[in-house]
C-alpha cells in the first residue's frame, strides 16, 4: 500500500478564517502546510453575512469593554471572563489589521469602516443597541476569506487542496500529525509534524435544517473524540432565528441590524413582547424561542409553522448596497423582492458554541484539569476556548477565529523550538487503510443518505431549540438504532478517484457520534441556559450548572466531567433585554 | 411533485474508455434546486455519481456545471425553471476529473499569475486606511466573484487559448488595481498586459452570461483596458 509521507513545522486543518490566519502567522518561523477538504475559499466562513464585531466607534461612542459585558451576557454567563475580555480587548486592532490586508469592508461617508447594529451588542451595559458590527455589505465572511486566502499566497503557505483528513494522530501523549485522502487520486499521505492546528469549522449538518454546508460534518472533532479526548459544551448549538423558511439558508441578523422586524400572523411585532428594551436585536437563542413561541400559540402565518422578517419599511437604497446578497436569495430561492413583500423565515441550526477545549492560546486541553496535548491546537468553530458560552452574539463568530487564530499561531511559533518532528507509525497508516477498504468494499443493505436523513430528522425532532428529557431519551434510543444501520451500510462507489461516497460514509460516522455527544451532554444538563432549553427545566440553575461540560469516550461509554465557568469581572445576574 | 429526466454525462477515470450519458428519473417540487434532485439520486439511486457541492446557497462555488447547454451552479437552478429533460455535464475546457468533476487548478493557476493581494509596503496607520464609500463601491462587482469557474470555462478565447488568463483572472486583476488602497498596479499591469493577457479579450460576453452573481465581467475588463491605453502600456 503506498502513502505519501511529508515534513512540515506545522499542519493546520481547515483553510476557513482561523485556519487561514494562523497560516499568516506560522508562516513567519517555519514550514506550513494547510489540508482542505474543499478548494480554499470555499469553506464555510465564505458563508458569514452580517460583520465581524470591534468596539472602534466609527458611528457612534463605542467600548471594548461594553462589547466585553455583552459577550458576557450574550452567552448567559458560560463564556470565560478572561478568555472573553482578552477577545474584546484585542478586536479593534484584529479588524484594522483585517483592513490593512485588503479586506474590502463598506465604508463610513468619512471613508472609515462603516458598522451597523446587531443582536445583543449594546451600548452602556444594555441601553441600547450599537453600531459595532463592522461588514462587507452582507458578504463579510467571503471578503474576509479571500482577503487572507490571498496574503497566504503572497508569503507562500502551500495549500493541499480537497484533501480529507481521516485521522489526528494523538500518540504517546502528543500529537503527531494528521493522515489524509488526497480525494483527486484516493492517495492516502501522512503529514508529520511538530505542531497540528485543527480549524475544521462546525457541525450543523448534524441537523435536518441548517444554515451549514454540505461539507460542516465535524469530521476532526469525531475523530479527537474517538482517540480519547473531551468534547466541551456540546449541548449548546446555536439555531439562527432567521433562516429561509424551508431551504434553512441564512439571513443575516444583519437585516434587522437595518431596521428589519419580525412579524407574526397579526402583523405584530412581537419581539417587543420579550426583549422590550432591544426588541428585534435581542440574542439569538431568545428570537428563536420567541418565533417557535408564536408559532406554538398559533400566531405563525396562515397558521403555519413561520413568521415573517419584515424589511419593507427599510429604504430599496440600504437594501440594495447593504444587503445585496440575501436580496438576491429572497429572490432566487422565493420569487420575491424584500423591499415588497416580507419574507418567511424559521430558526436553522446555525453554530457549535461547544467543540475542542483550547486555552486562551489554542492549545488543546485533555482533561477538565487543563492538562495541554503537546503538539495540538484548535481555534475557530471547531474549538471551545470559550468565548461564546451558551449562545454567541452575531458577529462574535469571525472576531473569534481571527483573534484565536492568531493567538494560537503565536503559541506555535513560540512553542516549535520545544516540539519534535512527528512520526506516525506504519501500523497506524495501515489502519487507517483497512478501514477504507472496508467501507469501499462494504456491501450492506443500508443506504447512507437515508440513515443521514434519519439522523438528521430525529436531530431536529428531538434535540433543537426545546429540550426535554422524554425526547432527548428518545432520541438517545433512535441513535442506538442508527447506529446498528451505520454498521449494514452498502457503497456503490469502488473506485479510488474522487469516491465522494465514501467520504460521505467517513462523514456520517462522525455525525453519529457528535450526535450522540450533544444528546447526552443534552440530558444530563438538567437546567436552561443559552441556547440549551429544557421545557421541563426551564430555569436556569448557577447554583448546580455554573460549569462546563466534557465529554469523553472511556470503554466505548461516554463519560461526563465538569469545569468551573471562569468569572473576572461581571457577576451572573438575571438576563434581560 | 413532478417528474424530471436527468440526463448525466458521467465518466469514471478508472472503468471508461470514454464518457457516456445515463438517464436518472427524479421527484421534485417546484422550488427545490437542481442540486436537490442530484443530492437525492446520489442518496437513494446511485452512490457513485459524483459532483462537488458545499455551500448549496451560491456562495461557496463549488457546484458549477453546465446545464442545458448553459454554465449554472445547480444549487441556485430551481427545476420549475427547467423542462422535463436536463442534461447535465461537466464544466467544459477543464480537464474530467470524474462524472461532473474537473479539475480546476488550470483555472486557479491563472489567478495566481495576476498577483491576486492587496500590496501596500507604506507604513501602516493606527487605525484603519480612509477610502471613500464610492471607490469601496467600485470593487463591489469584482469582490463578490466566488471563484466558480463558470466564465472562464464559456469563453472561446479561452477555449482557443488556454493560456489565456480568462475573465475572473482579469476580474482579480481589476479588484487590485482599482483599490486606491494598493501600491501595485504596474507591476499588475505587466503581469496582465502580454499576448495571452488582457487585450486577447475581444468582449464576447459570455462570461457574462454566465455568471451566477451576475457580474458584469466584460466591462470591468473593458475598464482595465482604457486604464491600460491611459497608461500607454499596450503590448
Amino acid at each position: 500500500m503506498e502513502v505519501i509521507v511529508h515534513n512540515y513545522d506545522t499542519v493546520i486543518i481547515g483553510s476557513g478564517l482561523a485556519g487561514l490566519r494562523a497560516a499568516l502567522e506560522t508562516t513567519a518561523t517555519g514550514s506550513v502546510a494547510v489540508l482542505a477538504k474543499l478548494y480554499p475559499t470555499r469553506c464555510h466562513s465564505t458563508a458569514a453575512q452580517g460583520g465581524i464585531a470591534a468596539a472602534l466607534g466609527n458611528e457612534e461612542p463605542d467600548s471594548p469593554e461594553w462589547h466585553f459585558y455583552d459577550t458576557v451576557k450574550g452567552s448567559d454567563f458560560l463564556g470565560d471572563q478572561d478568555a472573553i475580555e482578552v477577545m474584546c480587548e484585542d478586536a479593534v486592532r484584529t479588524v484594522v489589521e483585517l483592513e490593512h490586508m485588503g479586506v474590502p469592508f463598506s465604508r463610513t461617508p468619512e471613508g472609515k469602516i462603516a458598522q451597523r447594529r446587531f443582536g445583543g451588542h449594546t451600548r452602556e451595559f444594555g441601553a441600547a443597541p450599537v453600531r459595532r458590527a463592522c461588514y462587507s455589505a452582507d458578504r463579510t465572511g467571503h471578503a474576509i476569506v479571500f482577503a487572507l486566502y490571498e496574503q497566504c499566497m503572497l508569503k507562500g503557505v502551500q495549500f493541499f487542496s480537497e484533501f480529507h483528513v481521516l485521522d489526528i494522530v494523538v500518540e504517546e501523549g502528543r500529537c503527531q500529525g494528521v493522515i489524509a485522502m488526497e480525494i483527486k487520486t484516493g492517495k492516502l499521505h501522512a503529514f508529520q509534524a511538530k505542531a497540528t492546528l485543527v480549524a475544521s469549522g462546525g457541525y450543523g449538518r448534524v441537523f435536518k435544517t441548517t444554515s451549514n454546508a454540505l461539507a460542516s460534518t465535524g469530521d476532526c472533532l469525531g475523530m479527537l473524540f474517538n482517540r480519547g479526548l473531551p468534547l466541551e459544551d456540546m449541548e449548546f448549538f446555536q439555531f439562527h432565528p432567521t433562516g429561509i423558511y424551508g431551504l434553512g439558508i441564512l439571513i443575516t441578523e444583519g437585516a434587522r441590524g437595518e431596521g428589519g422586524v419580525l412579524r407574526n400572523s397579526k402583523g405584530e411585532r412581537f419581539m417587543e413582547r420579550y426583549a422590550p428594551t432591544i426588541k428585534d436585536l435581542a440574542p439569538r437563542d431568545m428570537v428563536s424561542r420567541a418565533i417557535l413561541t408564536e408559532i406554538r400559540e398559533g400566531r405563525g402565518i396562515d397558521g403555519r409553522d413561520y413568521v415573517y422578517l419584515d424589511l419593507t419599511h427599510v429604504p430599496r437604497k440600504n437594501i440594495e448596497e447593504r444587503l445585496p446578497e440575501i436580496s438576491s436569495f429572497c429572490k432566487i430561492y422565493l420569487g420575491i423582492d424584500p423591499a415588497e413583500e416580507p419574507i418567511p423565515v424559521l430558526p436553522t441550526a446555525h453554530y457549535a458554541m461547544g467543540g475542542i477545549p483550547t486555552d486562551v492560546d489554542g492549545r488543546v486541553l485533555r482533561d477538565e484539569k487543563g492538562v495541554t496535548v503537546e503538539g495540538l491546537y484548535a481555534a475557530g468553530e471547531c474549538a471551545c476556548v470559550s468565548v461564546h458560552g451558551a449562545n454567541r452574539l452575531g458577529c462574535n463568530s469571525l472576531l473569534d477565529t481571527v483573534v484565536f487564530g492568531r493567538r494560537a499561531g503565536k503559541a506555535i511559533n513560540k512553542e516549535l523550538n520545544g516540539l519534535k518532528q512527528g512520526s506516525i507509525k506504519k501500523e497506524l497508516i495501515n489502519q487507517v487503510f483497512e478501514e477504507i477498504d472496508r467501507l469501499i468494499n462494504s456491501k450492506g443493505t443500508e443506504k447512507i443518505g437515508k440513515i443521514r436523513k434519519q439522523l438528521q430528522q430525529k436531530m431536529m425532532e428531538h434535540c433543537s431549540v426545546f429540550r426535554t428529557e422524554e425526547h432527548l431519551k428518545m432520541l438517545i434510543d433512535e441513535l442506538k438504532d442508527i447506529k446498528e444501520r451505520y454498521r449494514d451500510i452498502g457503497l456503490k462507489d469502488t473506485s479510488g478517484a474522487f469516491n465522494t461516497e465514501l467520504l460521505e460514509a467517513i462523514e456520517l460516522g462522525h455525525l453519529i457520534t457528535l450526535s450522540e455527544v450533544i444528546a447526552h451532554s443534552a440530558l444530563r444538563r438538567t437546567e436552561s441556559r443559552g441556547a440549551h432549553y429544557r421545557e421541563d427545566f426551564p430555569k436556569r440553575d448557577d447554583e448546580n450548572w455554573l460549569k462546563h461540560t466534557l465529554a469523553f469516550k472511556k470503554s466505548g461509554a461516554i463519560e461526563f466531567a465538569y469545569k468551573p465557568v471562569r468569572i473576572t469581572k461581571f457577576q451572573p445576574q438575571e438576563r434581560k433585554y | 411533485m413532478k417528474r424530471y429526466i436527468f440526463r448525466i454525462k458521467r465518466f469514471n477515470p478508472e472503468t471508461d474508455q470514454a464518457p457516456y450519458w445515463q438517464n436518472f428519473e427524479v421527484k421534485l417540487e417546484p422550488m427545490e434546486r437542481l442540486l436537490d434532485g442530484l443530492l437525492r439520486i446520489k442518496e437513494e439511486q446511485d452512490g457513485s455519481l459524483t459532483f462537488r457541492r458545499s455551500c448549496a446557497h451560491g456562495i461557496c462555488g463549488s457546484c458549477a456545471m453546465k446545464i442545458n447547454g448553459r454554465n449554472r451552479l445547480a444549487c441556485q437552478t430551481l427545476i420549475k425553471d427547467m423542462p422535463e429533460t436536463v442534461e447535465i455535464e461537466p464544466l467544459e475546457a477543464y480537464p474530467v476529473i470524474k462524472d461532473l468533476v474537473v479539475d480546476m487548478e488550470p483555472f486557479f493557476s491563472k489567478n495566481e499569475e495576476v498577483m491576486p493581494y492587496l500590496i501596500n509596503n507604506d507604513p501602516p496607520p493606527d487605525r484603519e486606511r480612509l477610502q471613500s464609500p464610492d471607490d469601496q463601491q467600485r470593487l463591489v462587482e469584482s469582490i463578490t466573484c466566488i471563484m466558480c469557474g463558470s466564465c472562464t470555462s464559456a469563453c472561446p478565447v479561452y477555449w482557443s487559448d488556454r493560456q489565456y488568463l480568462g475573465p475572473s483572472a482579469l476580474l482579480k486583476a481589476f479588484r487590485f488595481i482599482f483599490d486606491t488602497r494598493d501600491r501595485a498596479t504596474e507591476e499588475r499591469l505587466k503581469r496582465i498586459i502580454h499576448s495571452h493577457g488582457l487585450w486577447r479579450c475581444h468582449s464576447i460576453y459570455n462570461c457574462v452570461e454566465v455568471c451566477p452573481k451576475e457580474i458584469d465581467i466584460t466591462s470591468h475588463i473593458a475598464a482595465l483596458k482604457r486604464f491600460a491605453l491611459r497608461n500607454r502600456l499596450k503590448p
